[in-house]
């Protein structure tokens, strides 16, 4: 289990960086791209919302500053097209991290719904200013970025595929590294019972906000990466609705709270989603479609796909081991919200 | 001066004021009983004294130095740990996880690195051995029982070593034989050091543990002394059998 740990993110990794190879037509490569995009975003927002159980659902507002910045920096800086832009994403997310200081610190003030609703309202201000400030942002008519020329068709795609998996790559390893700290234990403690937590000296205010702007940084970089992909921002895309409900749900998917729960989501999610609004057309259905397979899988894996394997899994070895010994306890190590504990025999107790 | 001196503390919710001119003195090295009749303010004193209820006047001294109006993190990082009357453990974190919870590290260092750490893992075994739930130490803790939770409870604020350790309704819910297994844990804790205060409505139990009891009735102190004195004091029976 423990070499399974080690190698399984390896393997995937190698999988991850084969596929461009392997898969060379520059249709299949788009969709691979949005899908890192959406699984490195995935990713970075549940660094906060996965761990700590507050669920932002205005994350589009630092995939947004992420875009303007990239933008704005390239067009202030004069940078040329090429590789060039990718050397500003760390500034980029930076430069969102430090919105979210700002966002986060009101936001946090409050708990569960009304924090879903102040993170919901950020993200209509934002846009509502995008639109707005035209000195800024050019209103509507968006800003244009450095446009590769050089880059052919058939290799369009390369560049931006590595990088996005570069910033995934990064917040896995922030995810993971978290997930194991003294820090993410209190982050995990705070979504369990926050007064609690508080009460054994965890400082729950900092960790929050800490991992508030972790989060906003992996996405603030995503923004500016998909605004160079794209070569143009404006106000709704930049700063998309869809975009704050669709990282939730892929996390939801896979698995709210877990290291790979936000990227199967997005393998599953955004690979549907392209295909629906290619059969579909412009017509829309494609987000009914996408709706109704989402309530399905809701209705069928309330906990998200990896927690339901995990539970069946822990549930089948579990009664294997018993019909070989009656242990004194049986329970499901590692399922999260188990139900069911079945005691055989006699408990701890006396 | 005591470890814990409480003096005229008064709160108010709304119209209704739940504690009104409480005074509360805890020895260092004793075990102290806070006993009263239903919505007498006991938990509610509790709550002012860790930092969870801002109290509205008066003033709480813990060795000397005044905790009054702090956050409950700040208390607990003194040495004031406490458990609660409705168990308030972490659900989806497995016995061992929240074992750890509790372990202070300072430092962004020291956050930043495996919460597993071989010292903190050590101690963790050692409480879980010491509350007979190491079996269980992989095990999500919503899957425990009642009274395994109050157990995990109770061990969990042990691993930050406090110096006094509040406990509310701690034999509330469970069986006799834990019950007499708790009440030699806490007589093995106190001779190592660990001051207790315990809120409790089992007066078998209370007065078997306790060296020195405050009665607590409508918001104040009405009495106090050793468990004879209190026993045959006129106010407090009056409080519980009176009215």
């Amino acid at each position: 289990m423990k070499v399974f740990r080690i190698v399984f993110p390896l393997v995937l990794l190698a999988a991850f960086i084969a596929f461009p190879f392997v898969f060379t037509d520059p249709a299949t490569t788009t969709v691979a791209v949005f899908t890192l995009f959406f699984a490195a975003a995935g990713v970075g927002w549940n660094i906060f919302s996965g761990y700590t159980g507050y669920i932002a659902l205005g994350h589009a507002v630092y995939f947004g500053i992420g875009a303007y910045a990239m933008a704005l920096l390239c067009q202030d800086w004069n940078i040329q097209p090429g590789y060039a832009p990718f050397f500003l994403l760390p500034l980029v997310g930076l430069i969102a991290a430090a919105f979210s200081v700002f966002f986060g610190w009101i936001a946090l003030r409050t708990r569960r719904h009304t924090f879903v609703v102040i993170t919901i309202a950020t993200f209509f201000i934002m846009q509502l200013m995008a639109y707005n400030l035209r000195a800024i942002t050019n209103g509507s008519a968006g800003i244009s970025l450095p446009i590769p020329f050089d880059w052919t068709a058939d290799f369009f795609n390369i560049p931006f595929y590595f990088v996005a998996l570069a910033i995934l790559v990064l917040a896995f390893i922030a995810s993971w590294w978290i997930h194991n700290s003294k820090y993410g234990l209190g982050l995990l403690a705070i979504r369990d019972d926050e007064d609690r937590a508080l009460g054994l000296g965890v400082n729950t205010g900092p960790f929050k906000l800490i991992a508030f702007v972790i989060s906003a940084f992996f996405v603030g970089m995503v923004g500016g990466l998909h605004a160079y992909f794209n070569s143009s921002i404006f106000p709704p895309f930049a700063f998309d609705a869809l975009f704050d409900v669709a990282i939730a749900l892929m996390a939801f998917l896979g698995g709210l709270g877990t290291l790979y729960g936000p990227i199967l989501g997005a393998l599953i999610l955004v690979p549907a989603q392209q295909y629906l609004t290619v059969q579909a057309g412009s017509s829309g259905y494609n987000l009914i479609m996408y709706g109704v397979i989402f309530l399905v899988i809701i209705l069928l894996l309330p906990e998200g796909i990896l927690p339901t394997i995990s539970k069946r899994w822990n549930r089948w070895r579990a009664s294997r081991n018993r019909a070989e010994a009656t242990p004194d306890i049986v329970t499901s190590p590692g399922a999260e919200n188990s139900v069911a504990v079945e005691s055989s025999g006699k408990g701890v107790e006396q | 001066m005591s470890l814990l001196e409480v003096q005229n503390v008064s709160k108010a919710f709304g119209g209704i004021q739940a504690l009104t001119t409480c005074s509360l003195s805890v020895e260092e090295g004793s075990i102290t009983g806070l006993i009263g009749p239903n919505g007498s303010g006991k938990t509610t004193l509790f709550n002012g004294i860790t930092g969870y209820e801002k109290i509205d006047t008066g003033t709480i001294q813990f060795s000397s130095q005044s905790i009054t109006n702090i956050r409950p993190d700040q208390v607990f990082r003194l040495g004031i740990g406490r458990t609660f009357q409705l168990t308030r453990i972490f659900p989806r974190l497995t016995v061992m996880e929240n074992m750890h919870v509790a372990a202070q590290r300072e430092g962004m260092k020291e956050l930043l690195s495996r919460w597993s750490s071989t010292h903190e893992q050590k101690r963790a075994l050692e409480l879980l051995d010491f509350v007979g739930l190491t079996k269980l130490k992989d095990t999500p803790a919503a899957n425990l029982s009642y009274g395994q939770k109050k157990l995990l409870e109770f061990a969990f604020v042990l691993i930050a070593e406090p110096k006094v350790i509040l406990l509310d309704e701690p034999a509330g819910g469970i069986n006799p034989t834990l019950i007499n297994q708790l009440a030699e844990q806490i007589r093995t804790l106190n001779k190592q050091g660990v001051t207790f205060l315990v809120v409790e409505h089992n007066m078998e139990f209370v007065m078997g543990l306790c060296e020195k009891i405050t009665v607590m009735h409508r918001g104040s102190n009405i009495a106090e002394g050793t468990p004879q004195e209190v026993r045959s004091n006129p106010a407090v029976l009056e409080a519980y059998l009176g009215d």
